[in-house]
């Protein structure tokens, strides 16, 4: 997008943009998620110490210059660490979402756009909103990891399965609220004057459909972000998520309550990381929402 | 209403059904052998024979509807015999659902545990309604105010900070730093006078309280948002025209007009606080249903997890289909048929 359509308020982004800027919590929650993510991609480049680099003599450190968080039970940096388990946290959040946004779009616009497929996309829609996601979503894990990791190596096998489990296990409500906009703009003047020349279904779906669902997809991709985040996390802290030697938040914080005792300051970082991202994403998604409401547009 | 609710009983049989069978079909096609944690001096002979007393060599839609059948049969039929104690049919040769882990009745472990998850579920709801509703209210009445600035920032941290960081930043500061409360919940403690009790409650007050505030800073937010839809409705200025004390307008029109969505969203939260408190009570080791659930993943204990799962999709669909109903009893304007 140019420069100029940003300031200028005619255009449709312009005006989002305005809205955006006033919602003060969004702005400060943008800020501070764009901040996390730079920090823990960049964040290497100038703190360059080996996450899994033990150093036995320097174990259970508090807060110094050395180590800004501290050190672990086997003197690993917890700076380090927490940048990497960022990444890897960050990855997985922006992935299964992504997956998740995909499924529910594709399955809310079938729904929506096409009768006959509404009935069954929807009843599987309501059977998924009706399963128990937490319990599901350990025991696939459980049951299932030590294939993947056979087929695919530790990490790449279990980012997938977990990737996975969250993206099918997270679509429903994309897929109702898409499905609820796609019936409504359907029955609109410029959708049936597209069909009324002669336009496919797929071209009237990708160019008259999907720009006008696009807000409710965004806010559902925000708010995807913390909810995988959370998700991972809490497999993680459950000891069924990522292995020991591969650092994410959620497994930094269970491995930090084993030692709680001893060094009861290691818990917060790893915790605080997760909360500060999600609080951010949440706040993030609020104000998009509340920017892209076309009924409070045009004031 | 009762044809209502009768037509969406009867369509929750084809749903649980088809649940129960997805369930199934996970636990059962997962490439893993139930005998893998035995030790691996068993003969691959004896472990056949262990496989085939697990059932194991029968087909998957016979150990399917097997399942269904001691679930649904036997299952209630052994209720029935405890609570009148009578003797239905052939009570000695009926098959219970198993543990293959502890070698008892997978029911009994439930039974076992339930009480602790009722208890820390069902108290976590109350002081969540308890504080929920209050700064719901005044936030709403207030808008804008500062209350309602702090109120809605504290129910958005609420909300995103995860309960397994808020357990373990309390057991950090009430347990490690302050010691006031014990981290681990004793699960042998028996309440037989006011010391037992006052150790009971202190043991409870973080689990409960973890869960508690996660579910206050979601109700909250929905309090203030349906206090705020009604509160600029047209009855509530003829209240005020009429005189009425703005005390009885606010906690007796709108406030009574504002709880029927909650009421539903109260219903609809209720499994889901199940599956959050399997993290809590794993957080302060609180021998309950999630606790339990994880020691069978662990343990591979698959009729016990297939067991456990169907129990809490039942509660999902048990509960929606109470949020629905409760809705149209609450609000007349909301009309089935």
């Amino acid at each position: 997008m140019s420069d100029t359509g940003l300031v200028n308020p005619e255009s449709p982004w312009g005006e989002v943009w305005v809205k955006f800027k006033s919602h003060k919590g969004a702005l400060i929650g943008g800020t501070i998620f764009i901040s996390i993510i730079l920090l823990v991609l960049l964040g290497p480049m100038f703190w360059d110490v080996d996450p899994q680099r033990l150093n036995i003599r320097e174990k259970n450190q508090g807060i110094s210059f050395a180590h800004p968080m501290g050190t672990d039970q086997l003197g690993r940096d917890t700076f380090a660490q927490v940048l990497a388990g960022g990444r890897v946290s960050l990855a997985v959040g922006f992935t299964a979402m992504l997956l998740s946004l995909v499924l529910g779009a594709l399955i809310g616009v079938l729904a929506g756009y096409f009768k006959w497929l509404d009935g069954l996309l929807m009843r599987s829609t309501d059977l998924f909103l009706a399963l128990p996601l937490l319990p599901l979503l350990l025991v696939i894990t459980m049951l299932y990891r030590d294939t993947l990791r056979a087929a695919f190596g530790p990490e790449t096998g279990i980012f997938l399965l977990i990737v996975f489990v969250i993206g099918i296990t997270s679509w429903m409500q994309t897929a109702r609220i898409v499905r609820g906009d796609v019936l409504a703009i359907k029955e609109r003047e410029f959708v049936q004057a597209a069909k009324s020349v002669g336009t496919g279904s797929s071209r009237i779906i990708t160019r008259h459909v999907l720009p006008n669902i696009l807000s409710p997809i965004m806010v559902s991709a925000t708010l995807g972000i913390a909810n995988a985040i959370i998700t991972e996390s809490a497999l993680s802290f459950l000891g069924l998520g990522f292995p020991s030697d591969f650092p994410t938040w959620g497994r930094l914080l269970n491995d930090a309550t084993a030692f709680i005792t001893l060094s009861p300051e290691r818990v917060i970082w790893p915790g605080l990381a997760i909360s500060l991202t999600v609080l951010s994403v949440n706040y993030l998604g609020d104000g998009l929402r509340d920017a892209l409401d076309p009924r409070q547009r045009g004031r | 209403m009762l044809n209502y609710t009768l037509r969406r009983l009867f369509f929750a049989v084809p749903t649980l059904l088809v649940i129960s069978f997805l369930i199934f079909l996970l636990l059962d096609l997962a490439p893993n052998d139930p005998t893998g944690n035995l030790p691996m001096t068993i003969p691959p002979e004896v472990r056949e024979k262990i496989r085939i007393s697990l059932g194991l060599d029968q087909a998957i839609h016979i150990r399917y509807i097997k399942w269904l059948e001691q679930f649904f049969v036997s299952e209630p039929l052994h209720v029935l015999e405890q609570w009148f104690n009578i003797s239905i049919g052939d009570s000695e040769s009926r098959v219970r659902v198993q543990s293959w882990a502890t070698r008892s009745p997978a029911f009994d472990l439930i039974a076992e545990r339930m009480p602790q998850t009722l208890w820390v579920v069902g108290m976590s709801y109350v002081v969540g309604i308890l504080i929920a509703l209050p700064i719901g209210v005044i936030s709403a009445y207030r808008q804008y105010s500062w209350f309602d600035q702090v109120g809605s920032f504290i129910s958005m941290v609420g909300f995103s900070v995860p309960t397994f960081f808020t357990g373990v930043l309390m057991i950090v500061v009430f347990s490690v730093k302050l010691e006031w409360l014990p981290s681990i919940y004793d699960t042998t403690l028996e309440v037989v006078d006011l010391d037992s009790f006052w150790l009971q409650f202190k043991q409870m007050i973080m689990p409960v309280m973890v869960l508690g505030l996660f579910n206050a800073a979601q109700l909250s937010r929905f309090m203030r948002a349906s206090m705020l839809d009604n509160l600029n409705q047209d009855y509530v200025r003829t209240a005020r025209a009429k005189g009425i004390r703005e005390k009885s307008v606010v906690l007796l029109h709108v406030l009574r007009n504002s709880l029927s969505p909650v009421v539903t969203v109260l219903a609809l939260g209720i499994p889901t606080v199940f599956g959050g408190a399997i993290i809590t009570e794993q957080i302060f080791r609180v021998n309950g249903l999630g606790q339990l659930l994880i020691i069978g993943i662990q343990g591979a204990d698959i009729p016990l997890v297939q067991t456990l799962t169907f129990i809490f999709a039942i509660l999902i669909v048990l509960f929606n289909l109470i949020a629905d109903v409760l809705y149209g009893v609450l609000d007349p304007r909301i009309r089935y048929e």
